[in-house]
């Protein structure tokens, strides 16, 4: 196989090295330098499936479990016409050491091309213990994948902000990966878990068009999250109109009226939940009558909760008031700010306002 | 000579587990079993809203969803003395049954199948024949040799384009693995199709709980799921018709693909039927309550010892003292400070990590036990509480499934062959058909309930000033969890999980007394030490979940507050 390469040009009977002369010449016509040679090559031979890295850290696989609800594409036409899983610790058939070889061919093989998704956040407290595999920390695992990866695509909040086990106390120092890598295009997905369409549409649009999509400055795809959850959600006309639950159960309830007084957290927070709902069925958690949590932003676990108390700040139409201030509405221990609703970009001013964040350790490239 | 082989990771598990094992003659001496992942969720939790521990608890396993939200509500309601209403309940049961077809479907097909199929042997398979076999089993429409050869054409592709994905690089060819060739491509199309009926399970959840993974629709003191039968935006009975019909689909995967071929691949490989059989204690809890109260269920919960049925002791109710008062967990050999046994309620967690040292400490998972005993649970802990209950249709599946094994295997096996490595699947696999019939009974509940005009979904909490503790239990698919809190001034003082997979993957206690994996794995036969594919296949059989096992952290430098129990 060595004198030839390994789909399409094979079949035109060409050897390896008049290919290599081939592109030698093009790169000349073209005006590029020898360096450029190899990637030329590279990127004319590429695997018909491309690879994908799949790392787990730490997560509840919930991610990995959204995608095995995903109906388009469903995950066996993912894994079987689309992309090349090589390393995913919850489906690969391979095990031990043969798990981790498949991990290191894989990086080898396709050095700078294939994809890395990162499930989970990074403990980085106590040289990154709490999280081992195959021997190995996270940390360890990410500064050896990551910079060898043409993009990396942090699926869930864990992954992107560092997620449930950033919340206070943050106990073991646990980050996102744009904490910690630099020097390659990242997305965050993030959602507990995100929509898989969310993260398959950001799949697609790279594989289609070898870029990837237009995000915002939490490193989000806009497709996905660039509108606010309360500017389309279908219980507007409620809160236009000053109709709301005032507790779960009630009349109100029944009827469908605004959840905002029962905690929903939808002002603040960026999502297609409302349009893409989940699981085919035309639901999301609004319309199983509890509010948006606030998911897909960054720290949601501390300033989105109490869950069930009211988000302040939020002019409620009809005169029925504002709610002036956190103290206001009662135990609540919300950091959000006037500044973070409404304002798309202000959502990262909150982050890291936990206490106890562990003092970064960061991975360069190169 | 022994030999030392570590299995790191574990994959096709939740979680990161590293296994050692100890080889002698090709069989398994001495396991040890480590949990390499500590997030502290309980910790997180101090000071909160109890509202918001089930959202919190949630995010323990995603695997597992939507069970550490039903635990943790109970757990909230029980310290609060708050009843819910039946609606509640029956919404809440027939998300833990749906849930629990996912789970299980998944787990066989997906996560343990390929320790017994062999996938490239799929590509020998004579398509016709494959059918022949295939209906023999079972009259289910997919077995047709016209499937069959498509599925065949597509792992042939998958095989020829050179990139093998997820299924590269595994034990294929094994000795171990005996299928013949029509029984690989069967599993393989039943893999397949598996991924669909699953999603299924999970849109009829979605219906009710807005969202899967991780439902958004629980409250403590009932669920959010407003009904309605006069609105849209409500449970209706068209929803509630979309909810039954997938329901049935689901089922019929069940019993006529999922149950047949766990009985086939039984009695294809029936030594598997005495491997693996470790700590024959076991503990389930009822599930499925039928009141208010939580003091009728249809799933029965129970201790047995020693393998002997004759030792049944149940539990009763929500509020039951036999469970509450009997569990400790172990730190010995676990990577944290400590020499005693503690209640969940007087826990402490000072951790102490010091790499793995099979003489000392060795995992971050603690080591619970019941009356200092090591307890198995799981699917096999619950339908053997079932079967010595003398409950009529868990016996009614146990006793018809072992008559379809013996026929296929040509010996005639009895319930002893439970304690096993596919005892294990082969009891998920029954309670699996089991939930199937309550998931749709409780439907029936649900809809004859709201004919009567109930709509109540919830009962509002009120937190009152001082301390109150509860506990609450949920037979998870993984088996017995259950969440212990104290409220001190409507805030989290102290919150421990006990969860099935720190009962089953828990490392040896201060009694040098080894967990459930650690014993299951002795006198396992190991045929090639290179592709340790036996250990695979009896840790696959307890459905390891490690982001479950292990939970618990402790804030900078400190100790977790000491609560006394009462």
């Amino acid at each position: 196989m060595d004198d030839y390469s390994e789909n399409g040009i094979g079949a035109l009977r060409l050897t390896r090295r008049s290919f290599i002369k081939g592109c030698t010449m093009a790169a000349a016509a073209l005006g590029l330098s020898e360096s450029m040679i190899p990637r030329l090559v590279s990127a004319a031979t590429s695997p018909q499936r491309p690879p994908v890295v799949w790392l787990h850290f730490q997560e509840c696989t919930g991610c990995s479990e959204s995608l095995l609800r995903a109906s388009h594409p469903d995950l066996g036409r993912l894994i079987f016409d689309l992309i090349s899983l090589d390393y995913h610790e919850t489906v690969m058939a391979a095990a031990g050491y043969q798990a981790e070889e498949n991990l290191k061919n894989t990086i080898d093989k396709y050095d700078g091309k294939f994809l890395c998704v990162v499930e989970g956040a990074i403990p980085t407290k106590d040289g990154g213990v709490y999280c081992k595999i195959g021997g190995r920390t996270a940390m360890d695992i990410l500064a050896e994948v990551a910079p060898r990866s043409a993009a990396v695509i942090a699926i869930g909040s864990c992954a992107s902000f560092g997620g449930i086990q950033a919340a206070a106390p943050n106990p073991t120092g646990a980050v996102g990966v744009r904490d910690l890598v630099h020097g390659k295009p990242i997305i965050n997905i993030p959602g507990c878990p995100p929509n898989p369409i969310s993260f398959l549409g950001t799949v697609l649009h790279y594989l289609t068009w070898k870029k990837l999509p237009v995000t915002d400055n939490l490193g989000r795809p806009l497709f996905a999250y660039g509108r606010k959850i309360h500017d389309h959600c279908e219980r507007r006309a409620h809160f236009d109109e000053g109709r709301f639950v005032e507790q779960f159960g009630d009349e109100g309830h029944r009827q469908g009226y605004c959840l905002y007084k029962v905690g929903c957290k939808g002002p603040a927070t960026f999502s297609n939940c409302p349009a893409v709902r989940f699981n085919d069925v035309d639901q999301w958690p609004v319309s199983a009558g509890h509010g948006c949590c606030g998911c897909t932003e960054p720290g949601f676990w501390d300033t989105m909760t109490p869950f069930e108390e009211r988000l302040p700040e939020v002019t409620i139409p009809l005169g029925q008031g504002t709610v002036s201030t956190a103290a206001s509405v009662g135990r609540t221990v919300m950091a959000v700010t006037a500044g973070a609703i409404g304002v798309h970009a202000a959502a990262g001013v909150v982050r890291r306002v936990t206490k106890g964040t562990a003092k970064k350790d960061e991975i360069r490239e190169e | 000579m022994a030999r030392k082989i570590i299995v790191d990771p574990i994959t096709r598990i939740e979680g990161h587990l590293r296994i050692d094992v100890e080889v002698a003659d090709n069989a398994i001496t001495k396991a040890w079993s480590s949990a390499q992942m500590w997030r502290g969720i309980e910790v997180i939790l101090k000071g909160r809203d109890p509202r918001d521990a089930w959202m919190f608890t949630q995010r323990i396993c995603g695997v597992c969803t939507t069970v550490h939200a039903i635990a943790s509500v109970r757990a909230v309601e029980n310290a609060l003395k708050l009843e819910v209403p039946l609606n509640a309940q029956y919404v809440r049961n027939m998300m833990v049954a749906l849930h629990a077809f996912h789970d299980h479907i998944v787990h066989f097909y997906v996560l343990s199948a390929l320790d017994w199929v062999d996938v490239v042997s799929a590509l020998k398979a004579d398509p016709v024949k494959t059918a022949s076999l295939a209906q023999s089993l079972s009259d289910w429409p997919g077995n047709s040799a016209k499937r069959f050869k498509a599925v065949k054409e597509k792992v042939k592709s998958l095989v020829d384009s050179g990139q093998l994905g997820p299924f590269a690089n595994a034990y294929w060819g094994h000795p171990a693995m005996v299928l013949p060739p029509e029984a690989n491509l069967m599993a393989v199309s039943h893999y397949l199709e598996a991924l669909d009926y699953q999603r299924k399970a999970d849109q009829a959840i979605a219906i009710l709980g807005g969202k899967n993974p991780h439902i958004q629709n629980l409250a403590v003191g009932g669920v959010t799921t407003a009904i309605n039968p006069n609105r849209d935006v409500a449970l209706n009975m068209d929803k509630l018709y979309w909810i039954k019909q997938l329901t049935e689909e689901v089922q019929s995967f069940i019993k006529q693909v999922y149950l047949p071929d766990v009985i086939a691949i039984g009695a294809l490989n029936k030594e598997w039927l005495s491997y693996g059989e470790g700590v024959t204690n076991y503990l389930a809890v009822p599930d499925m309550p039928l009141d208010s109260a939580g003091t009728t269920f249809d799933l029965p919960g129970g201790t047995i010892f020693n393998a002997d049925l004759g030792s049944l002791k149940e539990f009763t109710s929500f509020k039951d003292e036999y469970f509450r008062d009997n569990i400790k967990e172990h730190v010995a050999r676990s990577w944290y400070q400590g020499d005693r046994d503690r209640h969940p309620f007087d826990g402490e967690t000072i951790p102490s990590y010091s790499d793995f040292d099979p003489d000392g400490k060795y995992s971050w998972s603690k080591a619970p036990r019941f009356n200092d005993l090591p307890m198995q649970v799981g699917p096999l802990a619950q339908v053997l509480v079932g079967y010595a209950k003398g409950d009529e249709r868990i016996k009614g599946y146990v006793d018809d499934a072992l008559a379809r094994v013996s026929s296929l295997a040509g010996v005639r096996v009895g319930p002893s062959v439970l304690h096993s490595t596919l005892g294990r699947h082969l009891a998920r696999a029954i309670r699996t058909a089991v939930l199937s019939d309550y998931a749709l009974k409780h439907w029936q509940l649900l809809v004859d309930n709201i004919d009567r005009g109930d709509l109540a979904i919830m009962y509002q909490p009120t937190f009152p000033a001082g301390e109150q503790q509860g506990f609450g239990f949920h037979e998870a698919p993984r088996g017995a969890l259950s969440h212990w809190i104290v409220i001190e001034n409507g805030h989290i003082k102290n919150y421990q999980c006990v969860v099935p997979s720190t009962w089953n993957a828990g490392p040896r206690d201060v009694h040098d007394a080894p967990g459930p994996y650690e014993a299951s794995l002795v006198g396992n036969p190991i045929a090639d030490h290179e592709k340790p594919l036996e250990v695979l296949r009896t840790v696959h059989s307890f459905d390891p979940c490690i982001a479950c096992a292990v939970h618990l952290l402790r804030p900078e430098g400190g100790e977790l507050s000491t609560v006394r129990a009462l």
